[in-house]
This record gives structure tokens, C-alpha cells and sequence, in this order.
């Protein structure tokens, strides 16, 4: 009754034909207009200065020197490892996670940070890799850039505002800034000596 | 939470039901076989694939037929993704030199493609090679989606047939379903991803140096093809560990949008295509509008539990919603919003991770999961997974006036129930049993990455994800065990094939029933009534065996959350 053998040759057949249309031709199908008709995104939106790759306008990239705006805490690799991407994954009632944004909030209070602080300051985000900050986020960190690089607060937040993105069809998502781009914009203002 | 949040969930639902009628049309000229646009292209490798295979497919099969060869063809293809994983190290386009698989990991990798599933117990950009996502993995994201759609077609037919002894070829449903849908809407959807910022390279990774005098190694390869059918077909295997939430994956809040609703198109126009093929689309619409309910229902709670954040770090000082584990780029709104879609389909790609959201926002993914993945569900899975549901609601309302109960004119027997509740009630049995073992063995508690009751949620989440062939995970879970591999890939497998078969066997038994014509005592099955009792049914049969289960774990979780109970 189930005459398993009549179905192989079909299934061995399709599989094997269908493989090459859709394992490899339809990729490389792909990878022909990628590179063709939007080089710049197929390989990776990458930024280049004086032929040196400095990153990926997509990527984010961990900032934790008191003169740049500071991105999230990321749980990729050992931060910002861009070929390990990952979240926390800690849960809710996780004591590690409590203690981590415990320890983030302590150092912001000591930055002289007042009031609440904007949630994705102090969280990591899902990939470890986010190029973001909400508007808050970078705009709470204004006064100690400022006073790090000695420029005026008012020509930060100025900086900081020039660089906001406004959510796309106004409403999928909340005004943000790609720090990437806006450290970028902040080392043309104050070139900071590379180490 | 803002109105911008509410705006966008109600925005996306009727998105949705505007490409519910063009994608079920489409889809109902494939169902019938019948000459599109695109037979001038494709036609003749249709053709040529029938004459080298040896299939006829004007052949129409019976039930057990079309059923044997769906699963050797599932068989032959988990054989070839089992060995290539296996022989990764010696095969092409590996530019990061990476090893084979262990045996445990290809098994269970190769059975989560096959399934439809893709689960993924490992990370993409630091296991897999070029060679094995785009020959390996890519191929199932096509095939097990065209399995799918085959198989509601099959179904659909049991139901629109009158004393006809086949339910169709599966060769040919799985071809055409293939090049008249999923192959040119991907030739599409990538090119517009890659416009958006998909990478698609054989590069395997590249350095840079960063502003702040680092190196950082960025991972790259052919994104943007498989991200198109991993989303279109409901799949959900990401190409990074990351899934939709990696910046390649998914870089903006426009591709975010496109994602969920590529999620949703073809399960949706499947119900229109249904209601044409029984000859009443207002069968098709109903059945839409129950799934949407139950899913507006369902957003609207994530969304709720997400923006009101947890009030244990609010007492730290964070101001706002719930933001471990969520990317700025798409906030709380579209975060809840596609954690609620990927499990109420059965795709499993993330763009936030489960496993930090809340414990309420938690539980409704978990929840959709355990009601079997109707709410539209994944492609070709929801629509067969809520006709037997509907079998169950015309049974119960039959019994409710006593009159032998029919739907779509096909009088519902005895067999047919039977069968039917075999499909839905095997699942929770696995679910549970499984979670059970694995929460009382010490191979199965040692992959917790939280403790307390979020540490249950994680295992019940792993099994739940498994068996309904979902994906997603509360990822701080370490599966990348014997046993997890082991158990999983098995629950996976019965998740699948469990449903599958005595669907099949249900298709088989209506399309040899002759219709009876509608009385004035047939329970109608088009109107706002029908509707709610389908939801309830749905909500009581599938969702009251887990009651015990989410007590266990997201609702102690909860109240441990108010009390301020850190573990």
C-alpha cells in the first residue's frame, strides 16, 4: 500500500533540480543586481575614510569614552562584536540584569545626569549591535560632551537635533539619531587625537 | 504606550486585510492550475522539471498518496541538508574556514528546515558557511513553505470536491507553488531589501577600525535572499543570531513593516482562497476575521505589558517602557507588534528578544504558540490547522441543537471529528510531557539561562516553539546540547507530520462526500456569530490544557515582578 520507491526518483529529481534553481541561482541571481544596481548597501553600507574602513553606516559600534555620545550596553560578544550578534536574554526578574542597570544608572548619576533615565541608555538592545539612541538618550549626555570637549552645550544640542531621524510615515518607530554618524559629525567640531 | 503605538497595530490589521484578496486570487489560480502571466517564463521549466522527474501532473492522487510523496520528498531533502552540514569543512564558499556540524546539531538543524520550524540552536554568522545557508538552509525555507501551501491545497479540495476519490498532486502543487509565488515575489522582495540596506555578498566578513581606535569584525554574506523567503514563507531562521533585530537583517522601520506583513500575506489570502474554492468567499472572510480578532486581542496585550515596562527597573530610575532586548530603530510598538505576529504565524523570526520582554508580553507569544498557530498562521499550516478547528465548532454547535453538523456543505461525521481532535490534542501532550522532562532532568535544567519561574518559561517556551513549529526562543536557553538537540529535533518532527497526516486523511474522507445542500437548519458559518465560536473553541480546546503550564511560569513570573522577587 505505501509504495515509497515510485515517489524517490521524483523527489530525488525535483530536489536536486530545485536546489540548484533555488540554492544557487536565485542567490547569485541576487548577488548579481546587489552588486550592479546598490553596491554600497549589498556590501554592508560600509564607511570609508582616507581607504581605511572606519564601520557600517547600519552597525553599531561601542562608544564608551567620556568624549563621544556612548551607545547601549550590548550582550554581543564581549560588546559591539559585529560577527556575534546577540541580546542579554535576561528575563524580567533576572538579579544579574537588575544589578547590570543598577551599576549603568550609578555611573550616569556620576556623569551628572538628573532626573529619569531614558530606557535604552541603561538596556541592551536585541542584536548587541544597535546603532541607535532615542532622542533622550543622546540629549542626556550633552553637558558632560560638552564639558569634555570644551564647546558650548547649546552647539551640541544643536548638533544632536541637525542629526535626529523622524520616525518614517510618522508613526513606525520614535525620533532617533545614529551615534555612528553623529561622533562622526562631533570629530569634525573637536578632532579628537586617534590613540 | 501613544496613540502612534495603537495606530500602527490597527494600521497593520488592515493592511492586511487589503492583501488578503489579491494574494488569495493569485494563489486560487495556482490551486486551480490555471495559465498566469507568468507561464510565458516559467512554463516551459515547470515543464521541463515534470518530463525529467517522470511526473504527470494532470495525475490527480488520493489522500495516502499525496501524502507518501510529501514526506519522501521531506526525507530526501533533510538527508541532503543533513550531510552538507555535516560535510560542511570540505565544501565551497566557507571563506571563515568553518568545521562540519556535530551530529546532534545537523539533525537538529536539518530537521527544524525541513519542518518548516527553524529553530536554531546555534548562531548563524559563527557556524554556518555561504555554501550551507544558501544550498542548505535556503532550499528548505522554499521547500517547506511550498509543503505547506501544497498541503492546504490538498485540504481545500477535500472540501470543494463532491465524490472525488484524489485530493491532487503534490508534485505539481509543490512546483507550481514554487515558480508562480514564492520564487518571483522573493526575486522581488530581495531586490527591495537590498535597497533598504540588505547585504547580499559571498564575502564572509569584513574589519574595520573604529572611530574610538578598535577593530570590529562585520559579519556579511548573501543576506538578502534568504531574508526574503524566510520571511515570505513563514520560516524564520535568521541568517545572524540575531534574526530580524541584526541591523542586516532588518535595518529600518520600513523593512520592519514589511517583514510582519510579508509574515502574514500568504496565510491570509489562503482564506480567501478557500472561501472561492468552496464557492462562497464569505467562508474565506470569516475565518480571516476570527484569526484578526483574536490577534488584534493579542497585540493589544503585548503592546500594553511592554510600554507599561517592569516596575523593578523603573525603581532603579529608567523612565519608560521595556527596552532590554528591543532596538531603538523600532521602538516598543513595533517590537510587541512582530513578537505577536511571528508566533501567531508560524514564522519564529524575532526583531526583539523574548526572552527580556515582560512576563505578560511574554506569555501572549507563548500562548499563540500553544493554540497551534491558527492565527493565520504559518503558510499552508494556519489555514489546514483552523479548518480543524472549524470541523470542532460545527461539531460543537451541532451538539449544542442536536443535528448532524456540516460546514462549507460537507456533512462532519464521526471520523472526521475523531481525526481531527487526534491532530490538536497530540500537541499538547508532546508540549507538556516533553517540558515535563526536561524540568525534572538535569541535562534539561542546565540550559537555563534565567532562574525562577522564568527559567520554566524558557524550557516551556524551547518545547512549545518546537512542536508548533515556530522558531522563536526565549534564547537565553543554551540547546546546543545532545539532549536539547535530541528532544527538540524529535518534537519538531511530531509537531509537523502529527497534524499533517490525519489532515490528510480528513481531506481524503470529505472529498469523496457528496454536498448537501443548505437548509434552514444548517448552522451558518459566515457571520459574526460563527465568528465568536470559532474564537471561543479555539481559545478553550487549544488554550485551556496550558492553563497550569503558564501559572507555572509566566504568571508566577508576574507576580514575582510586582513583588520585586529577583532570582
Amino acid at each position: 500500500m505505501f509504495d515509497f520507491l515510485s515517489a524517490l526518483r521524483p523527489a530525488i529529481v525535483l530536489t536536486a533540480l530545485f536546489t540548484l534553481l533555488l540554492g544557487v541561482g536565485y542567490p547569485l541571481a541576487i548577488l548579481g543586481i546587489g552588486q550592479a544596481a546598490f553596491p554600497h548597501q549589498a556590501n554592508g553600507s560600509l564607511i570609508v575614510d582616507d581607504g581605511k574602513v572606519v564601520g557600517s553606516e547600519l552597525v553599531g559600534q561601542a562608544f564608551t569614552s567620556p568624549r563621544y555620545f556612548n551607545t547601549r550596553p550590548s550582550a554581543a560578544g564581549k560588546g559591539y562584536d559585529a560577527n556575534s550578534s546577540s541580546g542579554s536574554n535576561l528575563g524580567p526578574t533576572s538579579k544579574a540584569l537588575a544589578e547590570r542597570i543598577g551599576t549603568d544608572i550609578a555611573a550616569q548619576r556620576k556623569a551628572g545626569v538628573t532626573g529619569a533615565i531614558p530606557a535604552d541608555l541603561v538596556t541592551a538592545s536585541a542584536s548587541g549591535l544597535d546603532p541607535d539612541l532615542s532622542r533622550a538618550a543622546a540629549l542626556v549626555q550633552v553637558p558632560r560632551i560638552a564639558r569634555e570637549r570644551g564647546l558650548s552645550e547649546a552647539s551640541v544640542r544643536t548638533l544632536v537635533e541637525k542629526q535626529i531621524e523622524q520616525p518614517a510615515l510618522g508613526m513606525l518607530g520614535d525620533p532617533h539619531v545614529n551615534v555612528l554618524a553623529l561622533n562622526r559629525q562631533l570629530d569634525r567640531m573637536t578632532p579628537l587625537s586617534r590613540p | 504606550m501613544t496613540v502612534q503605538g495603537w495606530l500602527l497595530i490597527l494600521g497593520f490589521v488592515a493592511l492586511v486585510v487589503l492583501v488578503a484578496k489579491p494574494m488569495g486570487v493569485w494563489l486560487f489560480a495556482i490551486l486551480e492550475g490555471r495559465r498566469t502571466p507568468l507561464h510565458a517564463v516559467l512554463g516551459p521549466v515547470e515543464r521541463g522539471f515534470y518530463a525529467a522527474a517522470g511526473v504527470d501532473p494532470a495525475q490527480d492522487r488520493g489522500w495516502r498518496r499525496y501524502g507518501v510523496d510529501m514526506l519522501v520528498f521531506n526525507l530526501i531533502g533533510l538527508l541532503l541538508t543533513y550531510t552538507i552540514l555535516r560535510l560542511q569543512g570540505v565544501l565551497p564558499w566557507n571563506s571563515q574556514g568553518l568545521p562540519g556540524l556535530s551530529g546532534h546539531l545537523a539533525f537538529n538543524t536539518a530537521v527544524s528546515f525541513t519542518t518548516n520550524t527553524n529553530w536554531q540552536s546555534y548562531g548563524g554568522e559563527a557556524v554556518m558557511s555561504q555554501f550551507s545557508q544558501m544550498v542548505g538552509l535556503t532550499i528548505h525555507n522554499f521547500f517547506s513553505a511550498a509543503t505547506g501551501i501544497a498541503l492546504a491545497f490538498a485540504f481545500i479540495r477535500g472540501f470543494a470536491r463532491r465524490e472525488a476519490s484524489g485530493v491532487g498532486n503534490f508534485w505539481a502543487d509543490m512546483t507550481r507553488v514554487t515558480l508562480y509565488l514564492l520564487l518571483p515575489a522573493c526575486l522581488v522582495y530581495a531586490v527591495v531589501l537590498l535597497a533598504g540596506g540588505v547585504p547580499q555578498t559571498l564575502s564572509g566578513a569584513v574589519d574595520a577600525t573604529t572611530l574610538e581606535g578598535a577593530r570590529q569584525t562585520i559579519g556579511l554574506g548573501p543576506v538578502a535572499s534568504q531574508e526574503a523567503i524566510k520571511m515570505l514563507g513563514t520560516n524564520g531562521g535568521g541568517y545572524f543570531n540575531a534574526n530580524s533585530a541584526h541591523p542586516f537583517e532588518n535595518p529600518g522601520a520600513l523593512t520592519n513593516l514589511l517583514q510582519m506583513l510579508s509574515i502574514f500575506a500568504i496565510g491570509a489570502g489562503l482564506t480567501w482562497t478557500f472561501g472561492k474554492a468552496v464557492g462562497n468567499t464569505k467562508q474565506g472572510w470569516a475565518i480571516l476575521a476570527a484569526m484578526l480578532l483574536l490577534f488584534t486581542i493579542g497585540a493589544g496585550v503585548t503592546y500594553s505589558a511592554e510600554a507599561a515596562g517592569n516596575p523593578i527597573h523603573h525603581a532603579l530610575g529608567i523612565a519608560g517602557g521595556n527596552m532590554e532586548g528591543k532596538e531603538v530603530r523600532f521602538g516598543v510598538a513595533a517590537s510587541a507588534l512582530f513578537a505577536t505576529i511571528t508566533t501567531a504565524a508560524s514564522c519564529g523570526a524575532v526583531n526583539a528578544m523574548h526572552d527580556s520582554f515582560t512576563p505578560i508580553g511574554g506569555m501572549v507569544p507563548l500562548f499563540n504558540m500553544q493554540l497551534g498557530e491558527v492565527i493565520v498562521g504559518g503558510v499552508g499550516a494556519g489555514l489546514y490547522g483552523i479548518l480543524l478547528y472549524c470541523i470542532l465548532g460545527v461539531f460543537v454547535a451541532g451538539l449544542m441543537v442536536g443535528r448532524t453538523p456540516e460546514y462549507v456543505g460537507k456533512k462532519i461525521e464521526g471520523r472526521e471529528v475523531k481525526l481531527a481532535v487526534l491532530a490538536i490534542a497530540v500537541l499538547p501532550l508532546i508540549i507538556l510531557g516533553m517540558t515535563g522532562l526536561a524540568a525534572v532532568s538535569e541535562a534539561g535544567l542546565a540550559g537555563r539561562a534565567n532562574m525562577g519561574p522564568h527559567g520554566f518559561s524558557e524550557i516551556l517556551y524551547a518545547f512549545t516553539s518546537a512542536v508548533a513549529n515556530n522558531g522563536s526562543a526565549f534564547a537565553g536557553l543554551t540547546a546546543n546540547t545532545a539532549f536539547y538537540n535530541g528532544l527538540l529535533g524529535v518534537a519538531m518532527w511530531l509537531g509537523r507530520f502529527f497534524v499533517i497526516i490525519p489532515m490528510l486523511a480528513i481531506a481524503g474522507s470529505l472529498a469523496a462526500k457528496r454536498v448537501v445542500p443548505a437548509s434552514t437548519g444548517s448552522f451558518p458559518t459566515t457571520g459574526p456569530l460563527w465568528v465568536g465560536l470559532l474564537c471561543a473553541v479555539i481559545l478553550i480546546l487549544g488554550g485551556l490544557t496550558f492553563l497550569p503550564a503558564l501559572a507555572l511560569g509566566p504568571i508566577a513570573d508576574q507576580v514575582a515582578m510586582l513583588r520585586g522577587d529577583l532570582f
